[in-house]
């Protein structure tokens, strides 16, 4: 029996979709100071799609931007990928620009969410690095649908106060000496990878042994001493020395050590890490088409970029002259780009929605047996 | 003529709160419902057909159970320590202190209800760190403590949770006692109850009621609650309400978090027909067949 073509349904789904937007909906503008007589003008509103705090919505790009095009850009937050598919499905027509990651771009494609990219209407496009512009995962039937915007790791970070002669091995997560010194990502998905990648696995996105895992994933769990769930909440437990070890992003650790100044050190492990890349793709009915044009080619300049990383701190970039202007022995510049440490990245796979289910309930056991 | 205009009246009056409950509370429960059965959620290019996978699923397994229970007892411990400190509480205000006084404790227990849930969760979170507010307090009345460790347990759920739902037990709880019959009372006296009996066979009788409004808003809400066991509970926060929320927001499965989210309302209506049949049980021993 086929739910799906009764007309009573669509209403269902219309209500649905309308509670859901109703929902958690946090809007941030800047209004646009207009300036007359400039031909770049396109006007109107651009509706981003982001994590909060993910560099779209600082104040001074906002501003940049706004000036230069006349455009008035409004943002709405999601906390996971899911989320911003599910905002994308429940309200078509609604926003232009979102940035997917790349594991998650595939579903996004195959379920008509997106609008294919003209390349050739982007002035940095050709300022991509190759191994980025020329990647698989952003294409589709010859099509691109992401550019990819910034790349980072997902791995360890460590008070180099408490630990002056460094860490670089992710055993210390089962290392009782460690045990309650432990924030850990409450993440299902890199929780099995970065296990995975703990007891050598080389391809951790494909478990062969499911029960060996969630084995590791229990005996990891006396050690922790909280799980976080946003950056914000790691900042707090590190700076309030509740922790003084755990996971946490490359470009989240850069902030908090240029911002807060927190003793915090990013370490990609020998056992290896967790790779991902975030890109900027266009949705299905874009109302302003022009602006999502120029807000991609505007987020992937060097001009912004280097503002990002050295005024907040930002994941490593993806073209070029960014790389050229930052200084030789910055992280973003001196560690992600050793091709030995390269080497040793797992590159996050799109993961089937039953396995994410089935490794979602083994993260919830784990859990559940605290 | 005038039939008619009274019940256009009382038609137009009850027409707003009720389209409100129709389109706000009604509808989206029976969305829900309908996608309980369903394989998928029906939206964007999905096929999907009618199923009780989802509801085999939560019986499949264990944990799921064990994670209920949790919840459940979570949502007894809650609402008994709430209904312990909320009774005396709203009983001193309704009937123990003058005018002036009760306006303005009346006020203390109406702002946490003010104030945006995050916002308490989070200085609940300053207060109970190690090296945080209370630590800091209780090394100062000279206690030998080393670490409180209890922020990130589940006795910080606890105490979010109490904070959360106390208002509420407190307004309930006082409403009914602040009109209470004097009248009752005196006549109690005047057949020679001694204060004891006044209270245990005059005023807890007739408070019930709003005894048992207070644990029906503390209880249903707090079994199914996830923001406090997310924010304060650490790695002891899951629960059946964090897994539902996990369905909904990071799984995009809304079919099994609609069903689980069901079965729970199903054993909060079976727990609460049961409460209400003792409760009435209750009320014609104790007062003699009012009922």
């Amino acid at each position: 029996m086929k739910f799906q073509k009764l007309s009573f349904t669509s209403i269902l789904i219309l209500m649905a979709a309308m509670l859901l937007i109703s929902c958690g909906k946090a809007t941030q503008t800047i209004e646009a100071s207009i300036n007359q007589g400039n031909d770049n003008q396109i006007g109107g509103v651009l509706r981003v799609l982001n994590w909060q705090g993910y560099g779209s919505d600082e104040s001074f790009a906002l501003d940049e931007f706004g000036k230069m095009y006349g455009v008035k850009v409004e943002h709405d937050y999601i906390t996971s990928e899911e989320e911003m598919l599910t905002k994308l499905r429940t309200s078509p027509g609604v926003y232009d620009v979102l940035l997917p990651n790349l594991a998650y771009l595939p579903i996004a494609v195959q379920e008509g969410l997106l609008e294919p990219i003209d390349t050739s209407m982007l002035e940095n496009w050709n300022d991509l690095l190759s191994r980025f512009k020329d990647l698989d995962d952003i294409r589709s039937n010859g099509q691109v649908y992401g550019v990819p915007w910034t790349w980072g790791a997902t791995a360890m970070v460590y008070n180099t106060e408490v630990y002056p002669d460094g860490i670089d091995s992710m055993q210390v997560f089962w290392d009782p000496n460690y045990a309650g010194q432990i924030a850990w990502w409450d993440s299902y998905e890199d929780t099995m990878a970065l296990v995975g990648i703990a007891m050598g696995d080389p391809d951790p996105y494909h478990p062969k042994d499911l029960n060996a895992v969630k084995q590791k994933m229990m005996e990891l769990m006396p050690q922790v001493k909280t799980l976080w769930a946003s950056e914000d909440e790691f900042d707090k437990l590190f700076a309030n020395k509740d922790i003084s070890l755990g996971v946490f992003w490359s470009g989240s650790a850069s902030r908090a050590a240029t911002v807060m100044g927190l003793p915090m050190k990013f370490v990609i492990p020998k056992e290896g890490a967790i790779a991902w890349i975030d890109t900027w793709a266009i949705a299905k009915d874009a109302p302003n088409r022009e602006a999502a044009y120029r807000w991609i080619d505007y987020m992937i300049s060097s001009g912004f970029y280097i503002r990002w990383d050295t005024e907040v701190g930002a994941p490593a970039p993806t073209t070029q002259s960014s790389i050229d202007a930052l200084p030789a022995d910055a992280f973003n510049r001196a560690v992600m780009g050793d091709p030995q440490v390269i080497s040793r990245l797992v590159w996050m796979q799109t993961v089937s929605a039953e396995d994410r289910q089935q490794w979602n309930q083994i993260w919830e056991e784990v859990k559940a047996a605290q | 003529m005038s039939f008619i205009r009274k019940n256009l009246t009382r038609f137009l009056l009850l027409l707003p709160s009720y389209s409100w409950l129709l389109f706000a509370v009604l509808i989206p429960l029976l969305i829900m419902l309908v996608f309980s059965f369903l394989s998928d959620t029906p939206l964007g290019s999905r096929d999907v057909y009618a199923t009780l996978k989802n509801y085999q699923t939560y019986f499949s397994l264990g944990f799921y159970w064990v994670l209920t229970s949790k919840s459940i007892l979570t949502a007894v411990y809650t609402t008994f320590i709430c209904l312990l400190i909320a009774y005396p509480m709203a009983y001193a205000i309704a009937r123990r202190l003058p005018g002036r006084w009760k306006a303005a404790l009346f006020m203390l227990v109406i702002v946490p209800l003010w104030s945006n849930t995050l916002v308490r969760l989070y200085s609940w979170a300053i207060v109970l760190r190690d090296g945080g507010v209370l630590e800091y307090a209780l090394k100062s009345i000279g206690l030998p403590i080393q670490n409180l460790s209890i922020l990130y347990s589940y006795p910080a759920v606890i105490i979010g949770l109490v904070h959360g739902y106390l208002p509420y037990m407190v307004l309930t709880i006082y409403v009914v006692l602040d009109r209470l019959d004097d009248s009752l009372l005196e006549a109690a006296a005047s057949l020679g109850a001694n204060p004891w009996q006044r209270f245990l066979r005059v005023t807890v009788p007739l408070s019930l009621p709003g005894v048992i409004a207070g644990v029906i808003m503390t209880f249903i809400p707090v079994m199914g609650s996830f923001i406090e066991p997310r924010l304060l509970g650490g790695k002891e926060g899951t629960m059946i309400g964090t897994v539902i929320e996990d369905q909904f927001v990071q799984l995009f499965n809304w079919p099994l978090g609609a069903a689980i989210a069901f079965l729970l309302l199903l054993m909060v209506l079976v727990m609460l027909t049961a409460m209400g049949l003792f409760v009435r049980r209750l009320n014609r021993t104790s007062i003699g067949g009012t009922e």
